[in-house]
């Protein structure tokens, strides 16, 4: 029966294209135009230079060089940073997944109870999330500076403060605590608005059937959440990988705090400016990345074919 | 929840036509207080940075040398908020990010408004196509991009009344024309599942009352879209208003940097006063909590609309 609906549809869609009047065609291919041309301009474009310059030496002056697949046996065999930084990508990526994440839907699901002041824990849950992730930089090093931070203050160690952002141990912890408090907002946000859109009839039902809080949350709420679970577990992906500003805010990036995206920033801008080898690294993050991209789309267009 | 799923549940109905049996409700109300200073402690928590920036912002650099940022004030004034605003011009830096926020998220809005009316109001051919084409580019790593658009935008050139470089590099025109054709993705998604459960039926009337396609969008689609738009604009702003790596990239002239990059300059070379840094940081910081304290309602409204239902 859909089928035939579809169908029906499709051709009743197709008609319609026909009916378009000449103005109304110039106002399509114009504003589709538009971000079609500038989507290709700035974003697939330079994705494609991007892999053709990572087979290549180029300083971003002299002649460009082919050199294969070069880059990434230097990549991989001598350059001390790159598994650090895949280290520290993965670990923020466990980090905000495993407990960042999970931590935001359990906010949510406790604001969602109706509670009173739900507006005031919403406003400042999310509050870090407005927040530039420079000024969250500086505010990591008010918190946990070795001269006068508060933490430092607090534990009453002025002899032999803990280096929390210098200790190449530690700086990488405190730095996906800071990313968390923002990401955790995020995350709360986007399950508070999908849960409000859940039908209440479905948890009345599951009432009814006997089923406790947990039961009904588990079974019954959870489930109907899945467009929103795709939507959070991709940005947490690609926040992960993405990570930037932050550890470029406190010590550029350097000295344990490594990540794939400062790489790249170092070797492109940086004095040196081995354009085809930061370009190598840059692959090597869009290969991750997409691999989730094509998940998440494969998800979202079935859920769209569902509708 | 939890509350109102008992009341409805017959256990629950009988119990209250039985006569206000108390002791029904005693777990109920202390599982309350539990998520009320659990939700409380987790709120002073994510708070405490931002009460204790603006703290240290008020109080004087010797004072807190001497005593630590955690210590009982003897002065508090807004000297540092005078100084940064002034000495430092952060009110420059102000002016040029707005300069690229605002044109950048108005016409972000209004292409991805138009790309999401077409895939999902007029359902043009390949429009499936299109929005992965879209999508898939937002979610895209920024660095991967980072070399090939500085070479591109080196090799633009400008007349001297749009860019005082005569190239495309180290104008707004780069870090804007970046951060549309960054956002657009996101906002093509957003708005194409939010105008998927707009009723087709007021566009059929329309087209039956012989609106052009124009007509269709901007007075029929678009006004009804505004809950859409309204969390958008918000999300938008926040975003391209924090945004830092564009701007460290694409341009050179210090005098053009947006605000979240003068944070740098409050950083003295051999000496950083962190009681300025720390008012820079709430100026920079106030902004995008205004415009969210303004538009929460629509911003939560907006969100629950295009996340999940359809």
């Amino acid at each position: 029966m859909r089928s035939v609906a579809l169908k029906t549809a499709r051709r009743a869609g197709r008609r319609r294209s026909r009916r378009f009047t000449r103005r109304d065609l110039a106002v399509l291919v114009v504003l589709l135009g538009i971000p079609v041309l500038l989507d290709i301009v700035i974003i697939w474009g330079p994705t494609l230079a991007s892999i053709g310059l990572s087979f290549t030496s180029w300083d971003g002056i002299g002649d460009i060089h082919w050199v294969g697949g070069e880059n990434y046996r230097n990549l991989v065999d001598n350059y001390p940073p790159f598994w650090p930084a895949v280290r520290h990508n993965l670990l923020w990526l466990a980090f905000l997944g495993l407990i960042a994440t999970p931590f935001g839907l359990l906010l949510a699901v406790l604001i969602d109870r109706g509670v009173r002041f739900s507006r005031f824990y919403q406003s400042t849950l999310y509050m870090p999330v407005v927040l530039s992730l420079a000024v969250v930089g500086f505010m990591a090093q008010l918190i946990l500076g070795t001269d006068q931070g508060v933490v430092n203050t607090l534990l009453d160690n002025h002899e032999n403060p803990i280096d929390w952002l210098g200790d190449s141990d530690l700086n990488i912890w405190m730095m996906m605590l800071a990313a968390s408090w923002r990401h955790t907002g995020y995350v709360m946000i986007l399950y508070l608005a999908g849960l409000k859109s859940v039908d209440p009839t479905l948890k009345e039902a599951a009432a009814i059937d006997g089923a406790n809080a947990r039961q009904t949350f588990f079974r019954v709420v959870f489930p109907t959440l899945r467009p929103v679970n795709v939507i959070v577990g991709v940005i947490t992906v690609i926040e992960s990988l993405r990570a930037f500003d932050i550890v470029y805010a406190v010590n550029k990036g350097r000295n344990g705090l490594e990540l794939l995206s400062v790489l790249i920033t170092d070797n492109v801008i940086g004095e040196a400016s081995r354009i085809g080898f930061g370009s190598a690294i840059a692959v090597v993050l869009l290969t991750v990345s997409l691999g989730f991209i094509v998940t998440f789309l494969v998800q979202e267009l079935r859920g769209a074919r569902d509708r | 929840m939890t509350a109102d799923i008992r009341t409805t549940s017959p256990a629950a109905r009988g119990r209250s036509l039985a006569g206000g049996d108390r002791r029904g409700e005693h777990p109920r109300r202390r599982g309350r207080f539990g998520v009320h200073i659990f939700l409380m402690a987790v709120s002073l928590a994510f708070l405490a940075p931002l009460l204790l920036a603006v703290y240290a912002s008020l109080r004087p650099y010797e004072e807190t040398a001497q005593h630590g940022y955690f210590s009982l004030p003897d002065h508090l004034s807004f000297d540092y908020y005078r100084e940064a605003l002034s000495d430092s011009g952060m009110g420059e830096y102000f002016k040029n990010t707005l300069i690229i926020a605002v044109p950048a998220v108005l016409i972000t809005l209004f292409l991805a408004s138009f790309v999401a009316f077409a895939v999902s109001r007029i359902k043009v051919r390949g429009g499936i196509v299109l929005l992965m084409f879209f999508t898939a580019g937002n979610l895209l790593p920024p660095q991967v991009l980072v070399t090939p658009l500085y070479v591109l935008f080196l090799k633009i050139p400008l007349p001297w009344w749009m860019s005082d470089s005569l190239t495309m590099y180290d104008s707004y025109w780069a870090v804007i024309i970046v951060n549309i054709g960054f956002q657009l993705g996101f906002c093509v998604f957003v708005l194409a599942n939010f105008m998927r459960t707009l009723p087709q039926e007021i566009l059929e009337a329309a087209i039956v009352d012989g609106a052009g396609l124009w007509t269709q969008f901007w007075r029929i689609t678009l006004p009804l879209c505004r809950p859409a738009l309204a969390a958008l604009g918000t999300l938008e702003f926040t975003w391209i208003y924090n945004d830092f790596l564009w701007a460290l990239i694409f341009i050179s002239n210090p005098d053009k940097l947006p605000i979240t990059s003068s944070l740098n300059n409050l950083r003295g070379q051999f000496f950083t006063d962190y009681n300025l840094l720390a008012a820079g940081s709430v100026l920079v910081a106030l902004p995008t909590i205004l415009v969210f304290l303004l538009l929460q309602r629509h911003f939560i409204a907006g969100l629950t609309l295009g996340s999940s239902k359809g």
